[in-house]
């Protein structure tokens, strides 16, 4: 039967839509309101609230947690220390990338981490007698997400902890006399929090925020406004970008770390002073070059786009909702050399934005290319050009 | 809100110029913007502490921020924000959350982005309704598919005669003629019914419930001395529903930090490729020699020189005060002359304590955004009676902008500001015994306002913290638009297009050589659009090209 998050029966009051999606295995909501875009606009101009509770959550605790996990995770964790959090990929044996989450450093012998999929038995396999303890601790907790330009004042009064918050940095602390982990991390690609608290108190501490918040036009979001945030943020989502190497039938469906766009985590792989579960395939990968793609964005030329609808005789469209297909790149002489995983509009660029995957000699930002898109029920051509990530990418974000 | 009030501009670095630009609101700064692009050195002189002309934000008390005249955006080209990378400079328009429209009787109408969901507001009201009005749409968006070519073009000049037309003409009225004749039937008489009938005669076709046809008469009236009942309303209801919000149609966002924060944008965008701005520099005229502009004087009688002087303020100014109109044609003088201004519309802004409350919606108020007071077209109508005799109305329509609830950093957390447009308070107000002198008229002028606030949402006058009133001479003693025409000229029939300002002179370059125009009296006219300063920057470079 599907659930509901320790937060719903509040929300679900403040969603006159009643549009939900499933999330692992819970309700989550597409919208709460007839127009996601003031949801996405209360994420960049106020502030948004967004409920991650259906994420996995993984205690590891002993003295050797954060040697079991640093085997484990891409990620370099050895420099992470306690009240610091990191964002990862965890790969298998051949370097392709299952999953993603946040590792965050409690203390020294005690690490929690979330994930988008179920990973206890595949963590566990990997413990080889290592003195830890890895323990689900999903249903234990629920988790907010505080997002956007207000997120700070919204919080500032409720932790006081967070206005001393660096970027991916957490603290314990005290909302409503209810104990909280709060953290500035998210998947908006702005200034923003995430609250984590006993599924017990999750009403306590939600209530506190939403009082808090209206003051400041706070929102709830949902998938929809979150989807043009973190396509904007230019930040990966699981079974969009890439499948689960684990349950991908071809490799077709696999990318590698680096293929992904986040090669900036593979400190230490090309020289071999860093092992982690794939680490061997990926340094052959690095060696030998044998990355197949590229992933870059891709801005549409807005005249070419204009003109493509007005030629048609359309009104051109600004849909800030993300497309549910991917298109295809080609470059001038036809030849398709690349795919566009996600695509939308951004309201706050004034353009139509792609996160793509070309072959990788094509990936140097200002490459023209040409992006299949449908028209009148045929396919068109529009120019694009790719660009890097972030599309948006506020100074707040990482600011002190 | 520091970053739209203060003016960070550079200043003037010299005494002369590649081109003056003179006037520095949204069309003035475009233009210069567009210049300096094109490697000219640029000066903007404006008279007033801070850019933005008639797109302004000012706050007037501590975190309350004020749009003094203009309130909402959405005409604007889109090409515009491309061509000069304003999302760089911090563009940002938010889309406004819905239309809310008391119908008089306690009830409401509340529009927001979900089609169906209109529907259903209608269908509540009028079953019959809630199906015209999805036809009435596609007709305007049809309508508005033939226009828009011609409003985001320059008007060709067809008046040149058929013998040894110019050729770039010739082509220009060649391609006129091509778009009008791809047109149906029915789209082009729905057009000129738009451009010259009333907006009751077509909403009348449409519509039954009196209150929905109130609702989009609305617009009709905003910025003329025009009642919906009257013909020519038409066309100014067309002028609204051709805004956008991200290619949305008839849906108006709010620029973050208010038109203020736009103008700010554009400031911004144009130092960023050169201009110079140079405030409380108020220009007395323009100099000349031997029909040629060749700089300007300002008030204190600096001498800047440069040969090309762009006049960013509305037809009056630019041909009777700018300039000796003797050295202009008489057929020019005598059409600026008698171009209609006749402003009637003022601004009442208030700073709210709280939000206001209305009875029909209790509890929470799921309303935010634009506040339409105008119950039906016959309200809207009687709100315009007086003007036609010189007096106001004595219970006017609203159109209210809740600014607070889309940015927060418009008014401190909690509190909101209200920007009210109330029609209709006639420029020059005529008693029984001749003129009367709006200062004595000014605070009863915003009780009537706040009273028919007061009506809709009781309790109202209870939250006011602060009110301004800004009547049409305020608008045209802080702005120079004349009698405080928000246009820079009606809109009317004649007065557009290729006879904007004047038949024969709507091509942005004057009798002057070197001397332009891109104020909004010129096509494709007034409101926050930058057409009239990007389309005259196109004359000026092209004019310069072929100069060599
Ligand atoms: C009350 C009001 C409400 C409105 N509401 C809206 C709205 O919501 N949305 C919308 O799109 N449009 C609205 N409009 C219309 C729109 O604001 C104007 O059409 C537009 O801003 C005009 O821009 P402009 O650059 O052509 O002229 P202006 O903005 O009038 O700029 C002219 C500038 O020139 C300066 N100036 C004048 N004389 C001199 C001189 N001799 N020397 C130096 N400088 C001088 C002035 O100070 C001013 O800054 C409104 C207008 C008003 C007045």
């Amino acid at each position: 039967m599907i659930r509901t998050t320790p937060f719903h029966e509040r929300l679900t009051e403040l969603n006159d839509q009643q549009l939900y999606t499933h999330w692992s295995g819970y309700l989550s909501a597409l919208r709460f309101s007839h127009a996601p875009k003031h949801e996405y606009f209360a994420v960049r101009n106020a502030v948004g609230i967004f409920d991650t509770s259906p994420l996995f959550k993984y205690r590891i605790t002993g003295p050797e947690a954060l040697d079991f996990l640093s085997g484990v995770v891409v990620r370099d964790l050895s420099v992470l220390r306690p009240g610091r959090a990191a964002y990862t990929l965890w790969c298998d044996d051949r370097g392709f990338v299952m999953e993603d989450g946040v590792v965050f450093m409690q203390s020294d012998n005690e690490l929690l981490m979330t994930a988008a999929r179920p990973l206890l038995s595949w963590l566990t396999s990997h413990e080889h007698g290592r003195r830890v303890v890895v323990e689900d601790v999903t249903d234990d907790y629920a988790m907010l997400a505080v997002q956007g330009l207000r997120s700070r004042d919204v919080l500032a009064g409720l932790v006081p902890e967070v206005t001393e918050l660096p970027y991916f940095g957490q603290a314990e602390g005290k909302l409503a006399s209810v104990p909280v982990t709060v953290s500035r991390t998210g998947f908006t690609g702005d200034l923003g929090f995430e609250l984590m608290v006993a599924a017990a108190d999750a009403l306590t501490v939600l209530d506190a925020v939403l009082e808090a918040g209206a003051p400041h036009l706070m929102r709830p979001f949902g998938e929809e406004a979150l989807m043009t945030l973190r396509i904007e943020a230019g930040l990966p989502l699981t079974g969009v970008e890439w499948h689960d190497s684990r349950t991908a039938w071809t490799d077709h469906d696999r990318v590698t770390p680096k293929e992904l766009g986040q090669g900036w985590m593979l400190k230490g792989v090309r020289d071999g002073s860093r092992r982690f579960i794939g680490s061997e395939a990926i340094r052959r990968e690095l060696v030998d070059g044998t990355s197949r793609w590229a992933t870059t964005g891709i801005v549409v030329d807005w005249q070419a786009w204009n003109r493509l609808h007005r030629d048609n005789g359309e009104l051109p469209t600004f849909d800030e909702q993300a497309l549910g297909w991917e298109q295809w790149l080609r470059t001038e002489d036809d030849t398709q050399v690349g795919y566009v995983t996600s695509f939308c509009y951004s309201p706050v660029l004034q353009r139509h934005i792609g996160i793509a995957r070309v072959r990788p000699e094509l990936a140097t930002a200002g490459t023209t290319l040409h992006m299949e898109t449908t028209l009148h029920h045929s396919t068109h051509m529009v120019a694009v050009e790719t660009t890097s990530m972030p599309f948006f990418n506020p100074a707040r974000k990482t600011a002190k | 809100m520091s970053e739209t009030t203060a003016t960070s501009t550079n200043g003037r670095t010299g005494t002369s110029y590649d081109a003056i630009v003179v006037g520095g609101g949204h069309n003035g700064l475009t233009n210069a913007a567009y210049l300096s692009k094109a490697g000219l050195r640029v000066l903007v002189l404006e008279q007033r502490h801070l850019v933005g002309g008639a797109a302004i934000t000012e706050e007037l008390r501590p975190g309350f921020n004020f749009t003094t005249f203009s309130y909402a955006l959405s005409l604007l080209r889109p090409e515009i924000v491309h061509e000069l990378n304003l999302v760089q400079h911090g563009f940002m328009p938010l889309m406004m959350p819905g239309d809310f429209h008391p119908t008089g009787d306690g009830d409401y109408l509340l529009f927001g982005d979900d089609d169906d969901q209109n529907v259903e507001m209608i269908r509540r009201h009028s079953p019959r309704d809630a199906d015209a009005y999805g036809r009435y749409n596609h007709d305007l968006d049809k309508v508005i598919e033939t226009i828009q070519p011609l409003f985001d073009n320059p008007p060709p000049n067809i008046f040149g005669g058929n013998t040894g037309r110019d050729p770039d003409d010739q082509a220009d009225i060649a391609w006129l003629l091509k778009h009008l004749g791809s047109v149906d039937r029915k789209t082009m008489h729905d057009t000129v019914r738009m451009l010259t009938g009333s907006a009751a005669d077509l909403l009348d076709d449409y519509f039954e419930y009196e209150p929905l046809k109130g609702y989009l008469a609305s617009s009709s009236s905003i910025g003329n001395r025009i009642g919906p009942m009257a013909g020519g309303s038409g066309l100014v209801l067309l002028y609204h529903k051709m805004g956008e919000h991200d290619g949305h149609l008839g849906s108006w966002s709010f620029h973050k930090g208010g038109n203020g924060g736009f103008t700010q944008v554009l400031a911004r965008a144009a130092q960023s490729f050169g201009a110079e701005i140079e405030l409380n520099a108020h220009v007395d005229h323009v100099l000349t020699r031997d029909g040629k502009a060749i700089g300007v004087v300002l008030a204190d009688g600096t001498e800047l020189t440069a040969p090309i002087v762009v006049s960013a303020l509305d037809a009056r100014r630019t041909f009777l005060d700018l300039v000796d109109p003797r050295e202009l044609p008489d057929d020019l003088v005598d059409n600026v002359r008698r171009t209609r201004y006749r402003g009637t519309s003022s601004k009442v802004n208030f700073a709210l304590d709280g939000m206001p409350e209305f009875p029909g919606l209790k509890g929470a108020a799921p309303f935010g955004g634009f506040l339409n007071i105008g119950p039906t077209m016959e309200y809207l109508e009687r709100a315009y009676d007086a003007a036609k005799y010189g007096w106001y109305s004595d219970r006017p329509f609203i159109d209210g902008a809740l600014q607070s609830v889309i940015d927060p950093d418009m008014a401190p957390p909690g509190k909101h500001v209200l920007s009210c447009f109330v029609q209709h308070a006639p420029y020059q107000l005529k008693g029984p015994h001749g003129p009367v002198d709006w200062e004595t008229e000014r605070e009863n002028w915003a009780d009537k306002a706040q009273a028919v606030l007061e009506e809709h949402f009781p309790g109202f006058g209870k939250l006011v913290l602060q009110r301004e009133v800004v009547l049409p001479t305020d608008i045209e003693a802080k702005t120079g638009l004349t009698e405080g025409n928000i246009f820079a000229g009606e809109f009317l029939a004649p007065q557009m297009y290729f006879f904007r300002p004047a038949p024969g002179y709507s091509q942005y370059a004057t009798p002057i050589d070197g001397y332009y125009q891109c104020g909004s009296g010129t096509h494709p006219g007034g409101c926050v659009i930058g057409s009239p300063g990007r389309f005259a920057s196109q004359r000026i470079l092209r004019d310069q090209e072929q100069r060599g």
